[in-house]
């Protein structure tokens, strides 16, 4: 059989699993990175929404307007190429954790301001009346009942950030995307790679999805 | 200090960056509005093929959808520019529509069964078939529900056109790239406004579309019977 999938192609391919397997780690790597970093920004982001600072408010409006109506390639361009510039010498992987926390935690931001306003007024009134302070009612109430409400969309935001891990192609990442890109071009072989890592992302994206959508129907079921 | 960013501003805005650039914002519109209409289109029904009763075309739809949302758009850019022979922007406009097609079908089915059974067997009640209940009962509620997601997606569209960079297609953000390597761009300052320049074109694109999406929310909380 000859053509694109030829059984060739897919030995060849096989013979460089190590290179792949490198990226995929690497993927899952800058993604939990990151990951942790959106949470971070999310949640100290969506409780300062809830304050009326005007100041912090028009701030936060203006980052999370920002980074949600510009496209995450233009954003890893910027760092990319004025960091180094003015002095911030940082590796590949760590502009790759930067941008993705940056870009996903305006869209965490969102869903912590809105799990939080999701909570009925009752909870914070009850809290203060049993002398509870506005961050002890914040840290031992709200949130825990916010967690539940934000969690599926927060699921789905980690999708989203790990197939946006593959924008790092772009600066040469070395991440899974970059991989196939520079492999399937310098060997010429494209169908099994693009089929290879296809695969790999859904191996690591399905999974993430359906629970999301399982904690989407419980969530519905308890209201 | 304020000499160099006056001499980034001189830079970027000089007539032949500009003109190209414009032409790389007339290919991303381009990409971005033939991609959304067809994955409105290819979208509706992939989203009625998963609420179809017939089991073969539910799973079809089903198994498209998953494998579809879990693979990033970028390896589907990739795949139509080095697999088939379509030019650089159909390429790019067939992938986005692969992609978005998928990510249209939720949000399609998602207003359509967020519409309560009792629509349904009120106009079945009526003498209402399946195909008419679903046109002038159940079609016209979930538009307006949907209407507000979708234009969300569309946003995300607009911005998602700048992954075809990674194959060198003649777009907004491939552009700043050839011209972020002109020898004219070189401190600091050149390069941020340069690429805030950028950044704002998408800005201004998106906010178009996404001051939309609010107004809409804003109205369909209004009719909707709950």
């Amino acid at each position: 059989m000859t053509g694109p999938f030829s059984q060739q192609n897919w030995q060849t391919w096989f013979s460089d699993w190590t290179f792949f397997a490198d990226g995929f780690l690497r993927t899952i790597y800058i993604s939990l990175l990151a990951l942790m970093f959106t949470f971070l920004i999310g949640i100290i982001a969506g409780i300062l929404l809830c304050g009326n600072n005007r100041i912090i408010l028009s701030l936060l409006k203006g980052y999370m307007s920002f980074f949600q109506n510009t496209p995450l390639v233009i954003q890893i361009f910027i760092y990319y190429n004025v960091l180094p510039k003015i002095g911030v010498l940082l590796s590949v992987e760590a502009i790759g954790v930067l941008g993705l926390a940056l870009y996903t935690g305006a869209y965490a931001a969102d869903i912590v301001h809105s799990a939080i306003k999701a909570v009925p007024t009752g909870q914070m009134e009850a809290a203060s009346s049993q002398g509870f302070s506005y961050l002890q009612t914040m840290f031992f109430v709200i949130l825990p009942q916010a967690i539940k409400i934000g969690l599926p969309p927060m699921t789905n935001q980690a999708v989203n950030l790990i197939k946006n891990s593959s924008v790092l192609a772009v600066i040469a990442g070395g991440e899974l995307m970059y991989r196939a890109d520079v492999w399937s071009g310098s060997n010429l072989i494209y169908g099994p790679t693009f089929v290879m890592t296809g695969v790999l992302y859904l191996v690591i994206c399905l999974p993430i999805s359906l629970l999301a959508r399982w904690l989407e129907k419980r969530s519905v079921r308890n209201v | 200090m304020f000499d160099r960013w006056l001499h980034a501003f001189e830079v970027v805005f000089a007539p032949r960056i500009l003109a190209f650039l414009g032409q790389g914002v007339v290919n991303t519109l381009y990409i971005a509005a033939v991609s959304i209409l067809l994955s409105l289109v290819f979208g509706t029904i992939l989203g009625l093929m998963r609420n179809s009763k017939q089991r073969v075309i539910q799973i079809i739809a089903t198994l498209y959808i998953e494998i579809v949302r879990n693979i990033p758009l970028t390896l589907f850019i990739i795949s139509m520019r080095f697999m088939t022979k379509l030019p650089p922007l159909e390429s790019g406009i067939a992938a986005m529509t692969v992609f978005t097609s998928a990510i249209v079908a939720e949000i399609v089915r998602g207003g359509l069964n967020s519409i309560g059974k009792g629509q349904w067997e009120a106009a079945t009640s009526q003498g209402f078939t399946h195909t008419q209940t679903l046109w002038f009962v159940i079609i016209p509620q979930a538009l307006r529900r949907i209407r507000s997601p979708l234009i969300s997606q569309f946003v995300t569209t607009v911005k998602d056109t700048s992954f075809c960079a990674l194959v060198g297609t003649y777009e907004l953000s491939f552009t700043s790239k050839i011209v972020m390597a002109h020898r004219s761009i070189v401190t600091a300052e050149d390069i941020l406004t340069l690429y805030l320049l950028v950044a704002f074109i998408y800005y201004i694109i998106n906010r178009v579309f996404s001051g939309f999406a609010r107004r809409e929310r804003g109205d369909a909380m209004k009719g909707v019977v709950r």
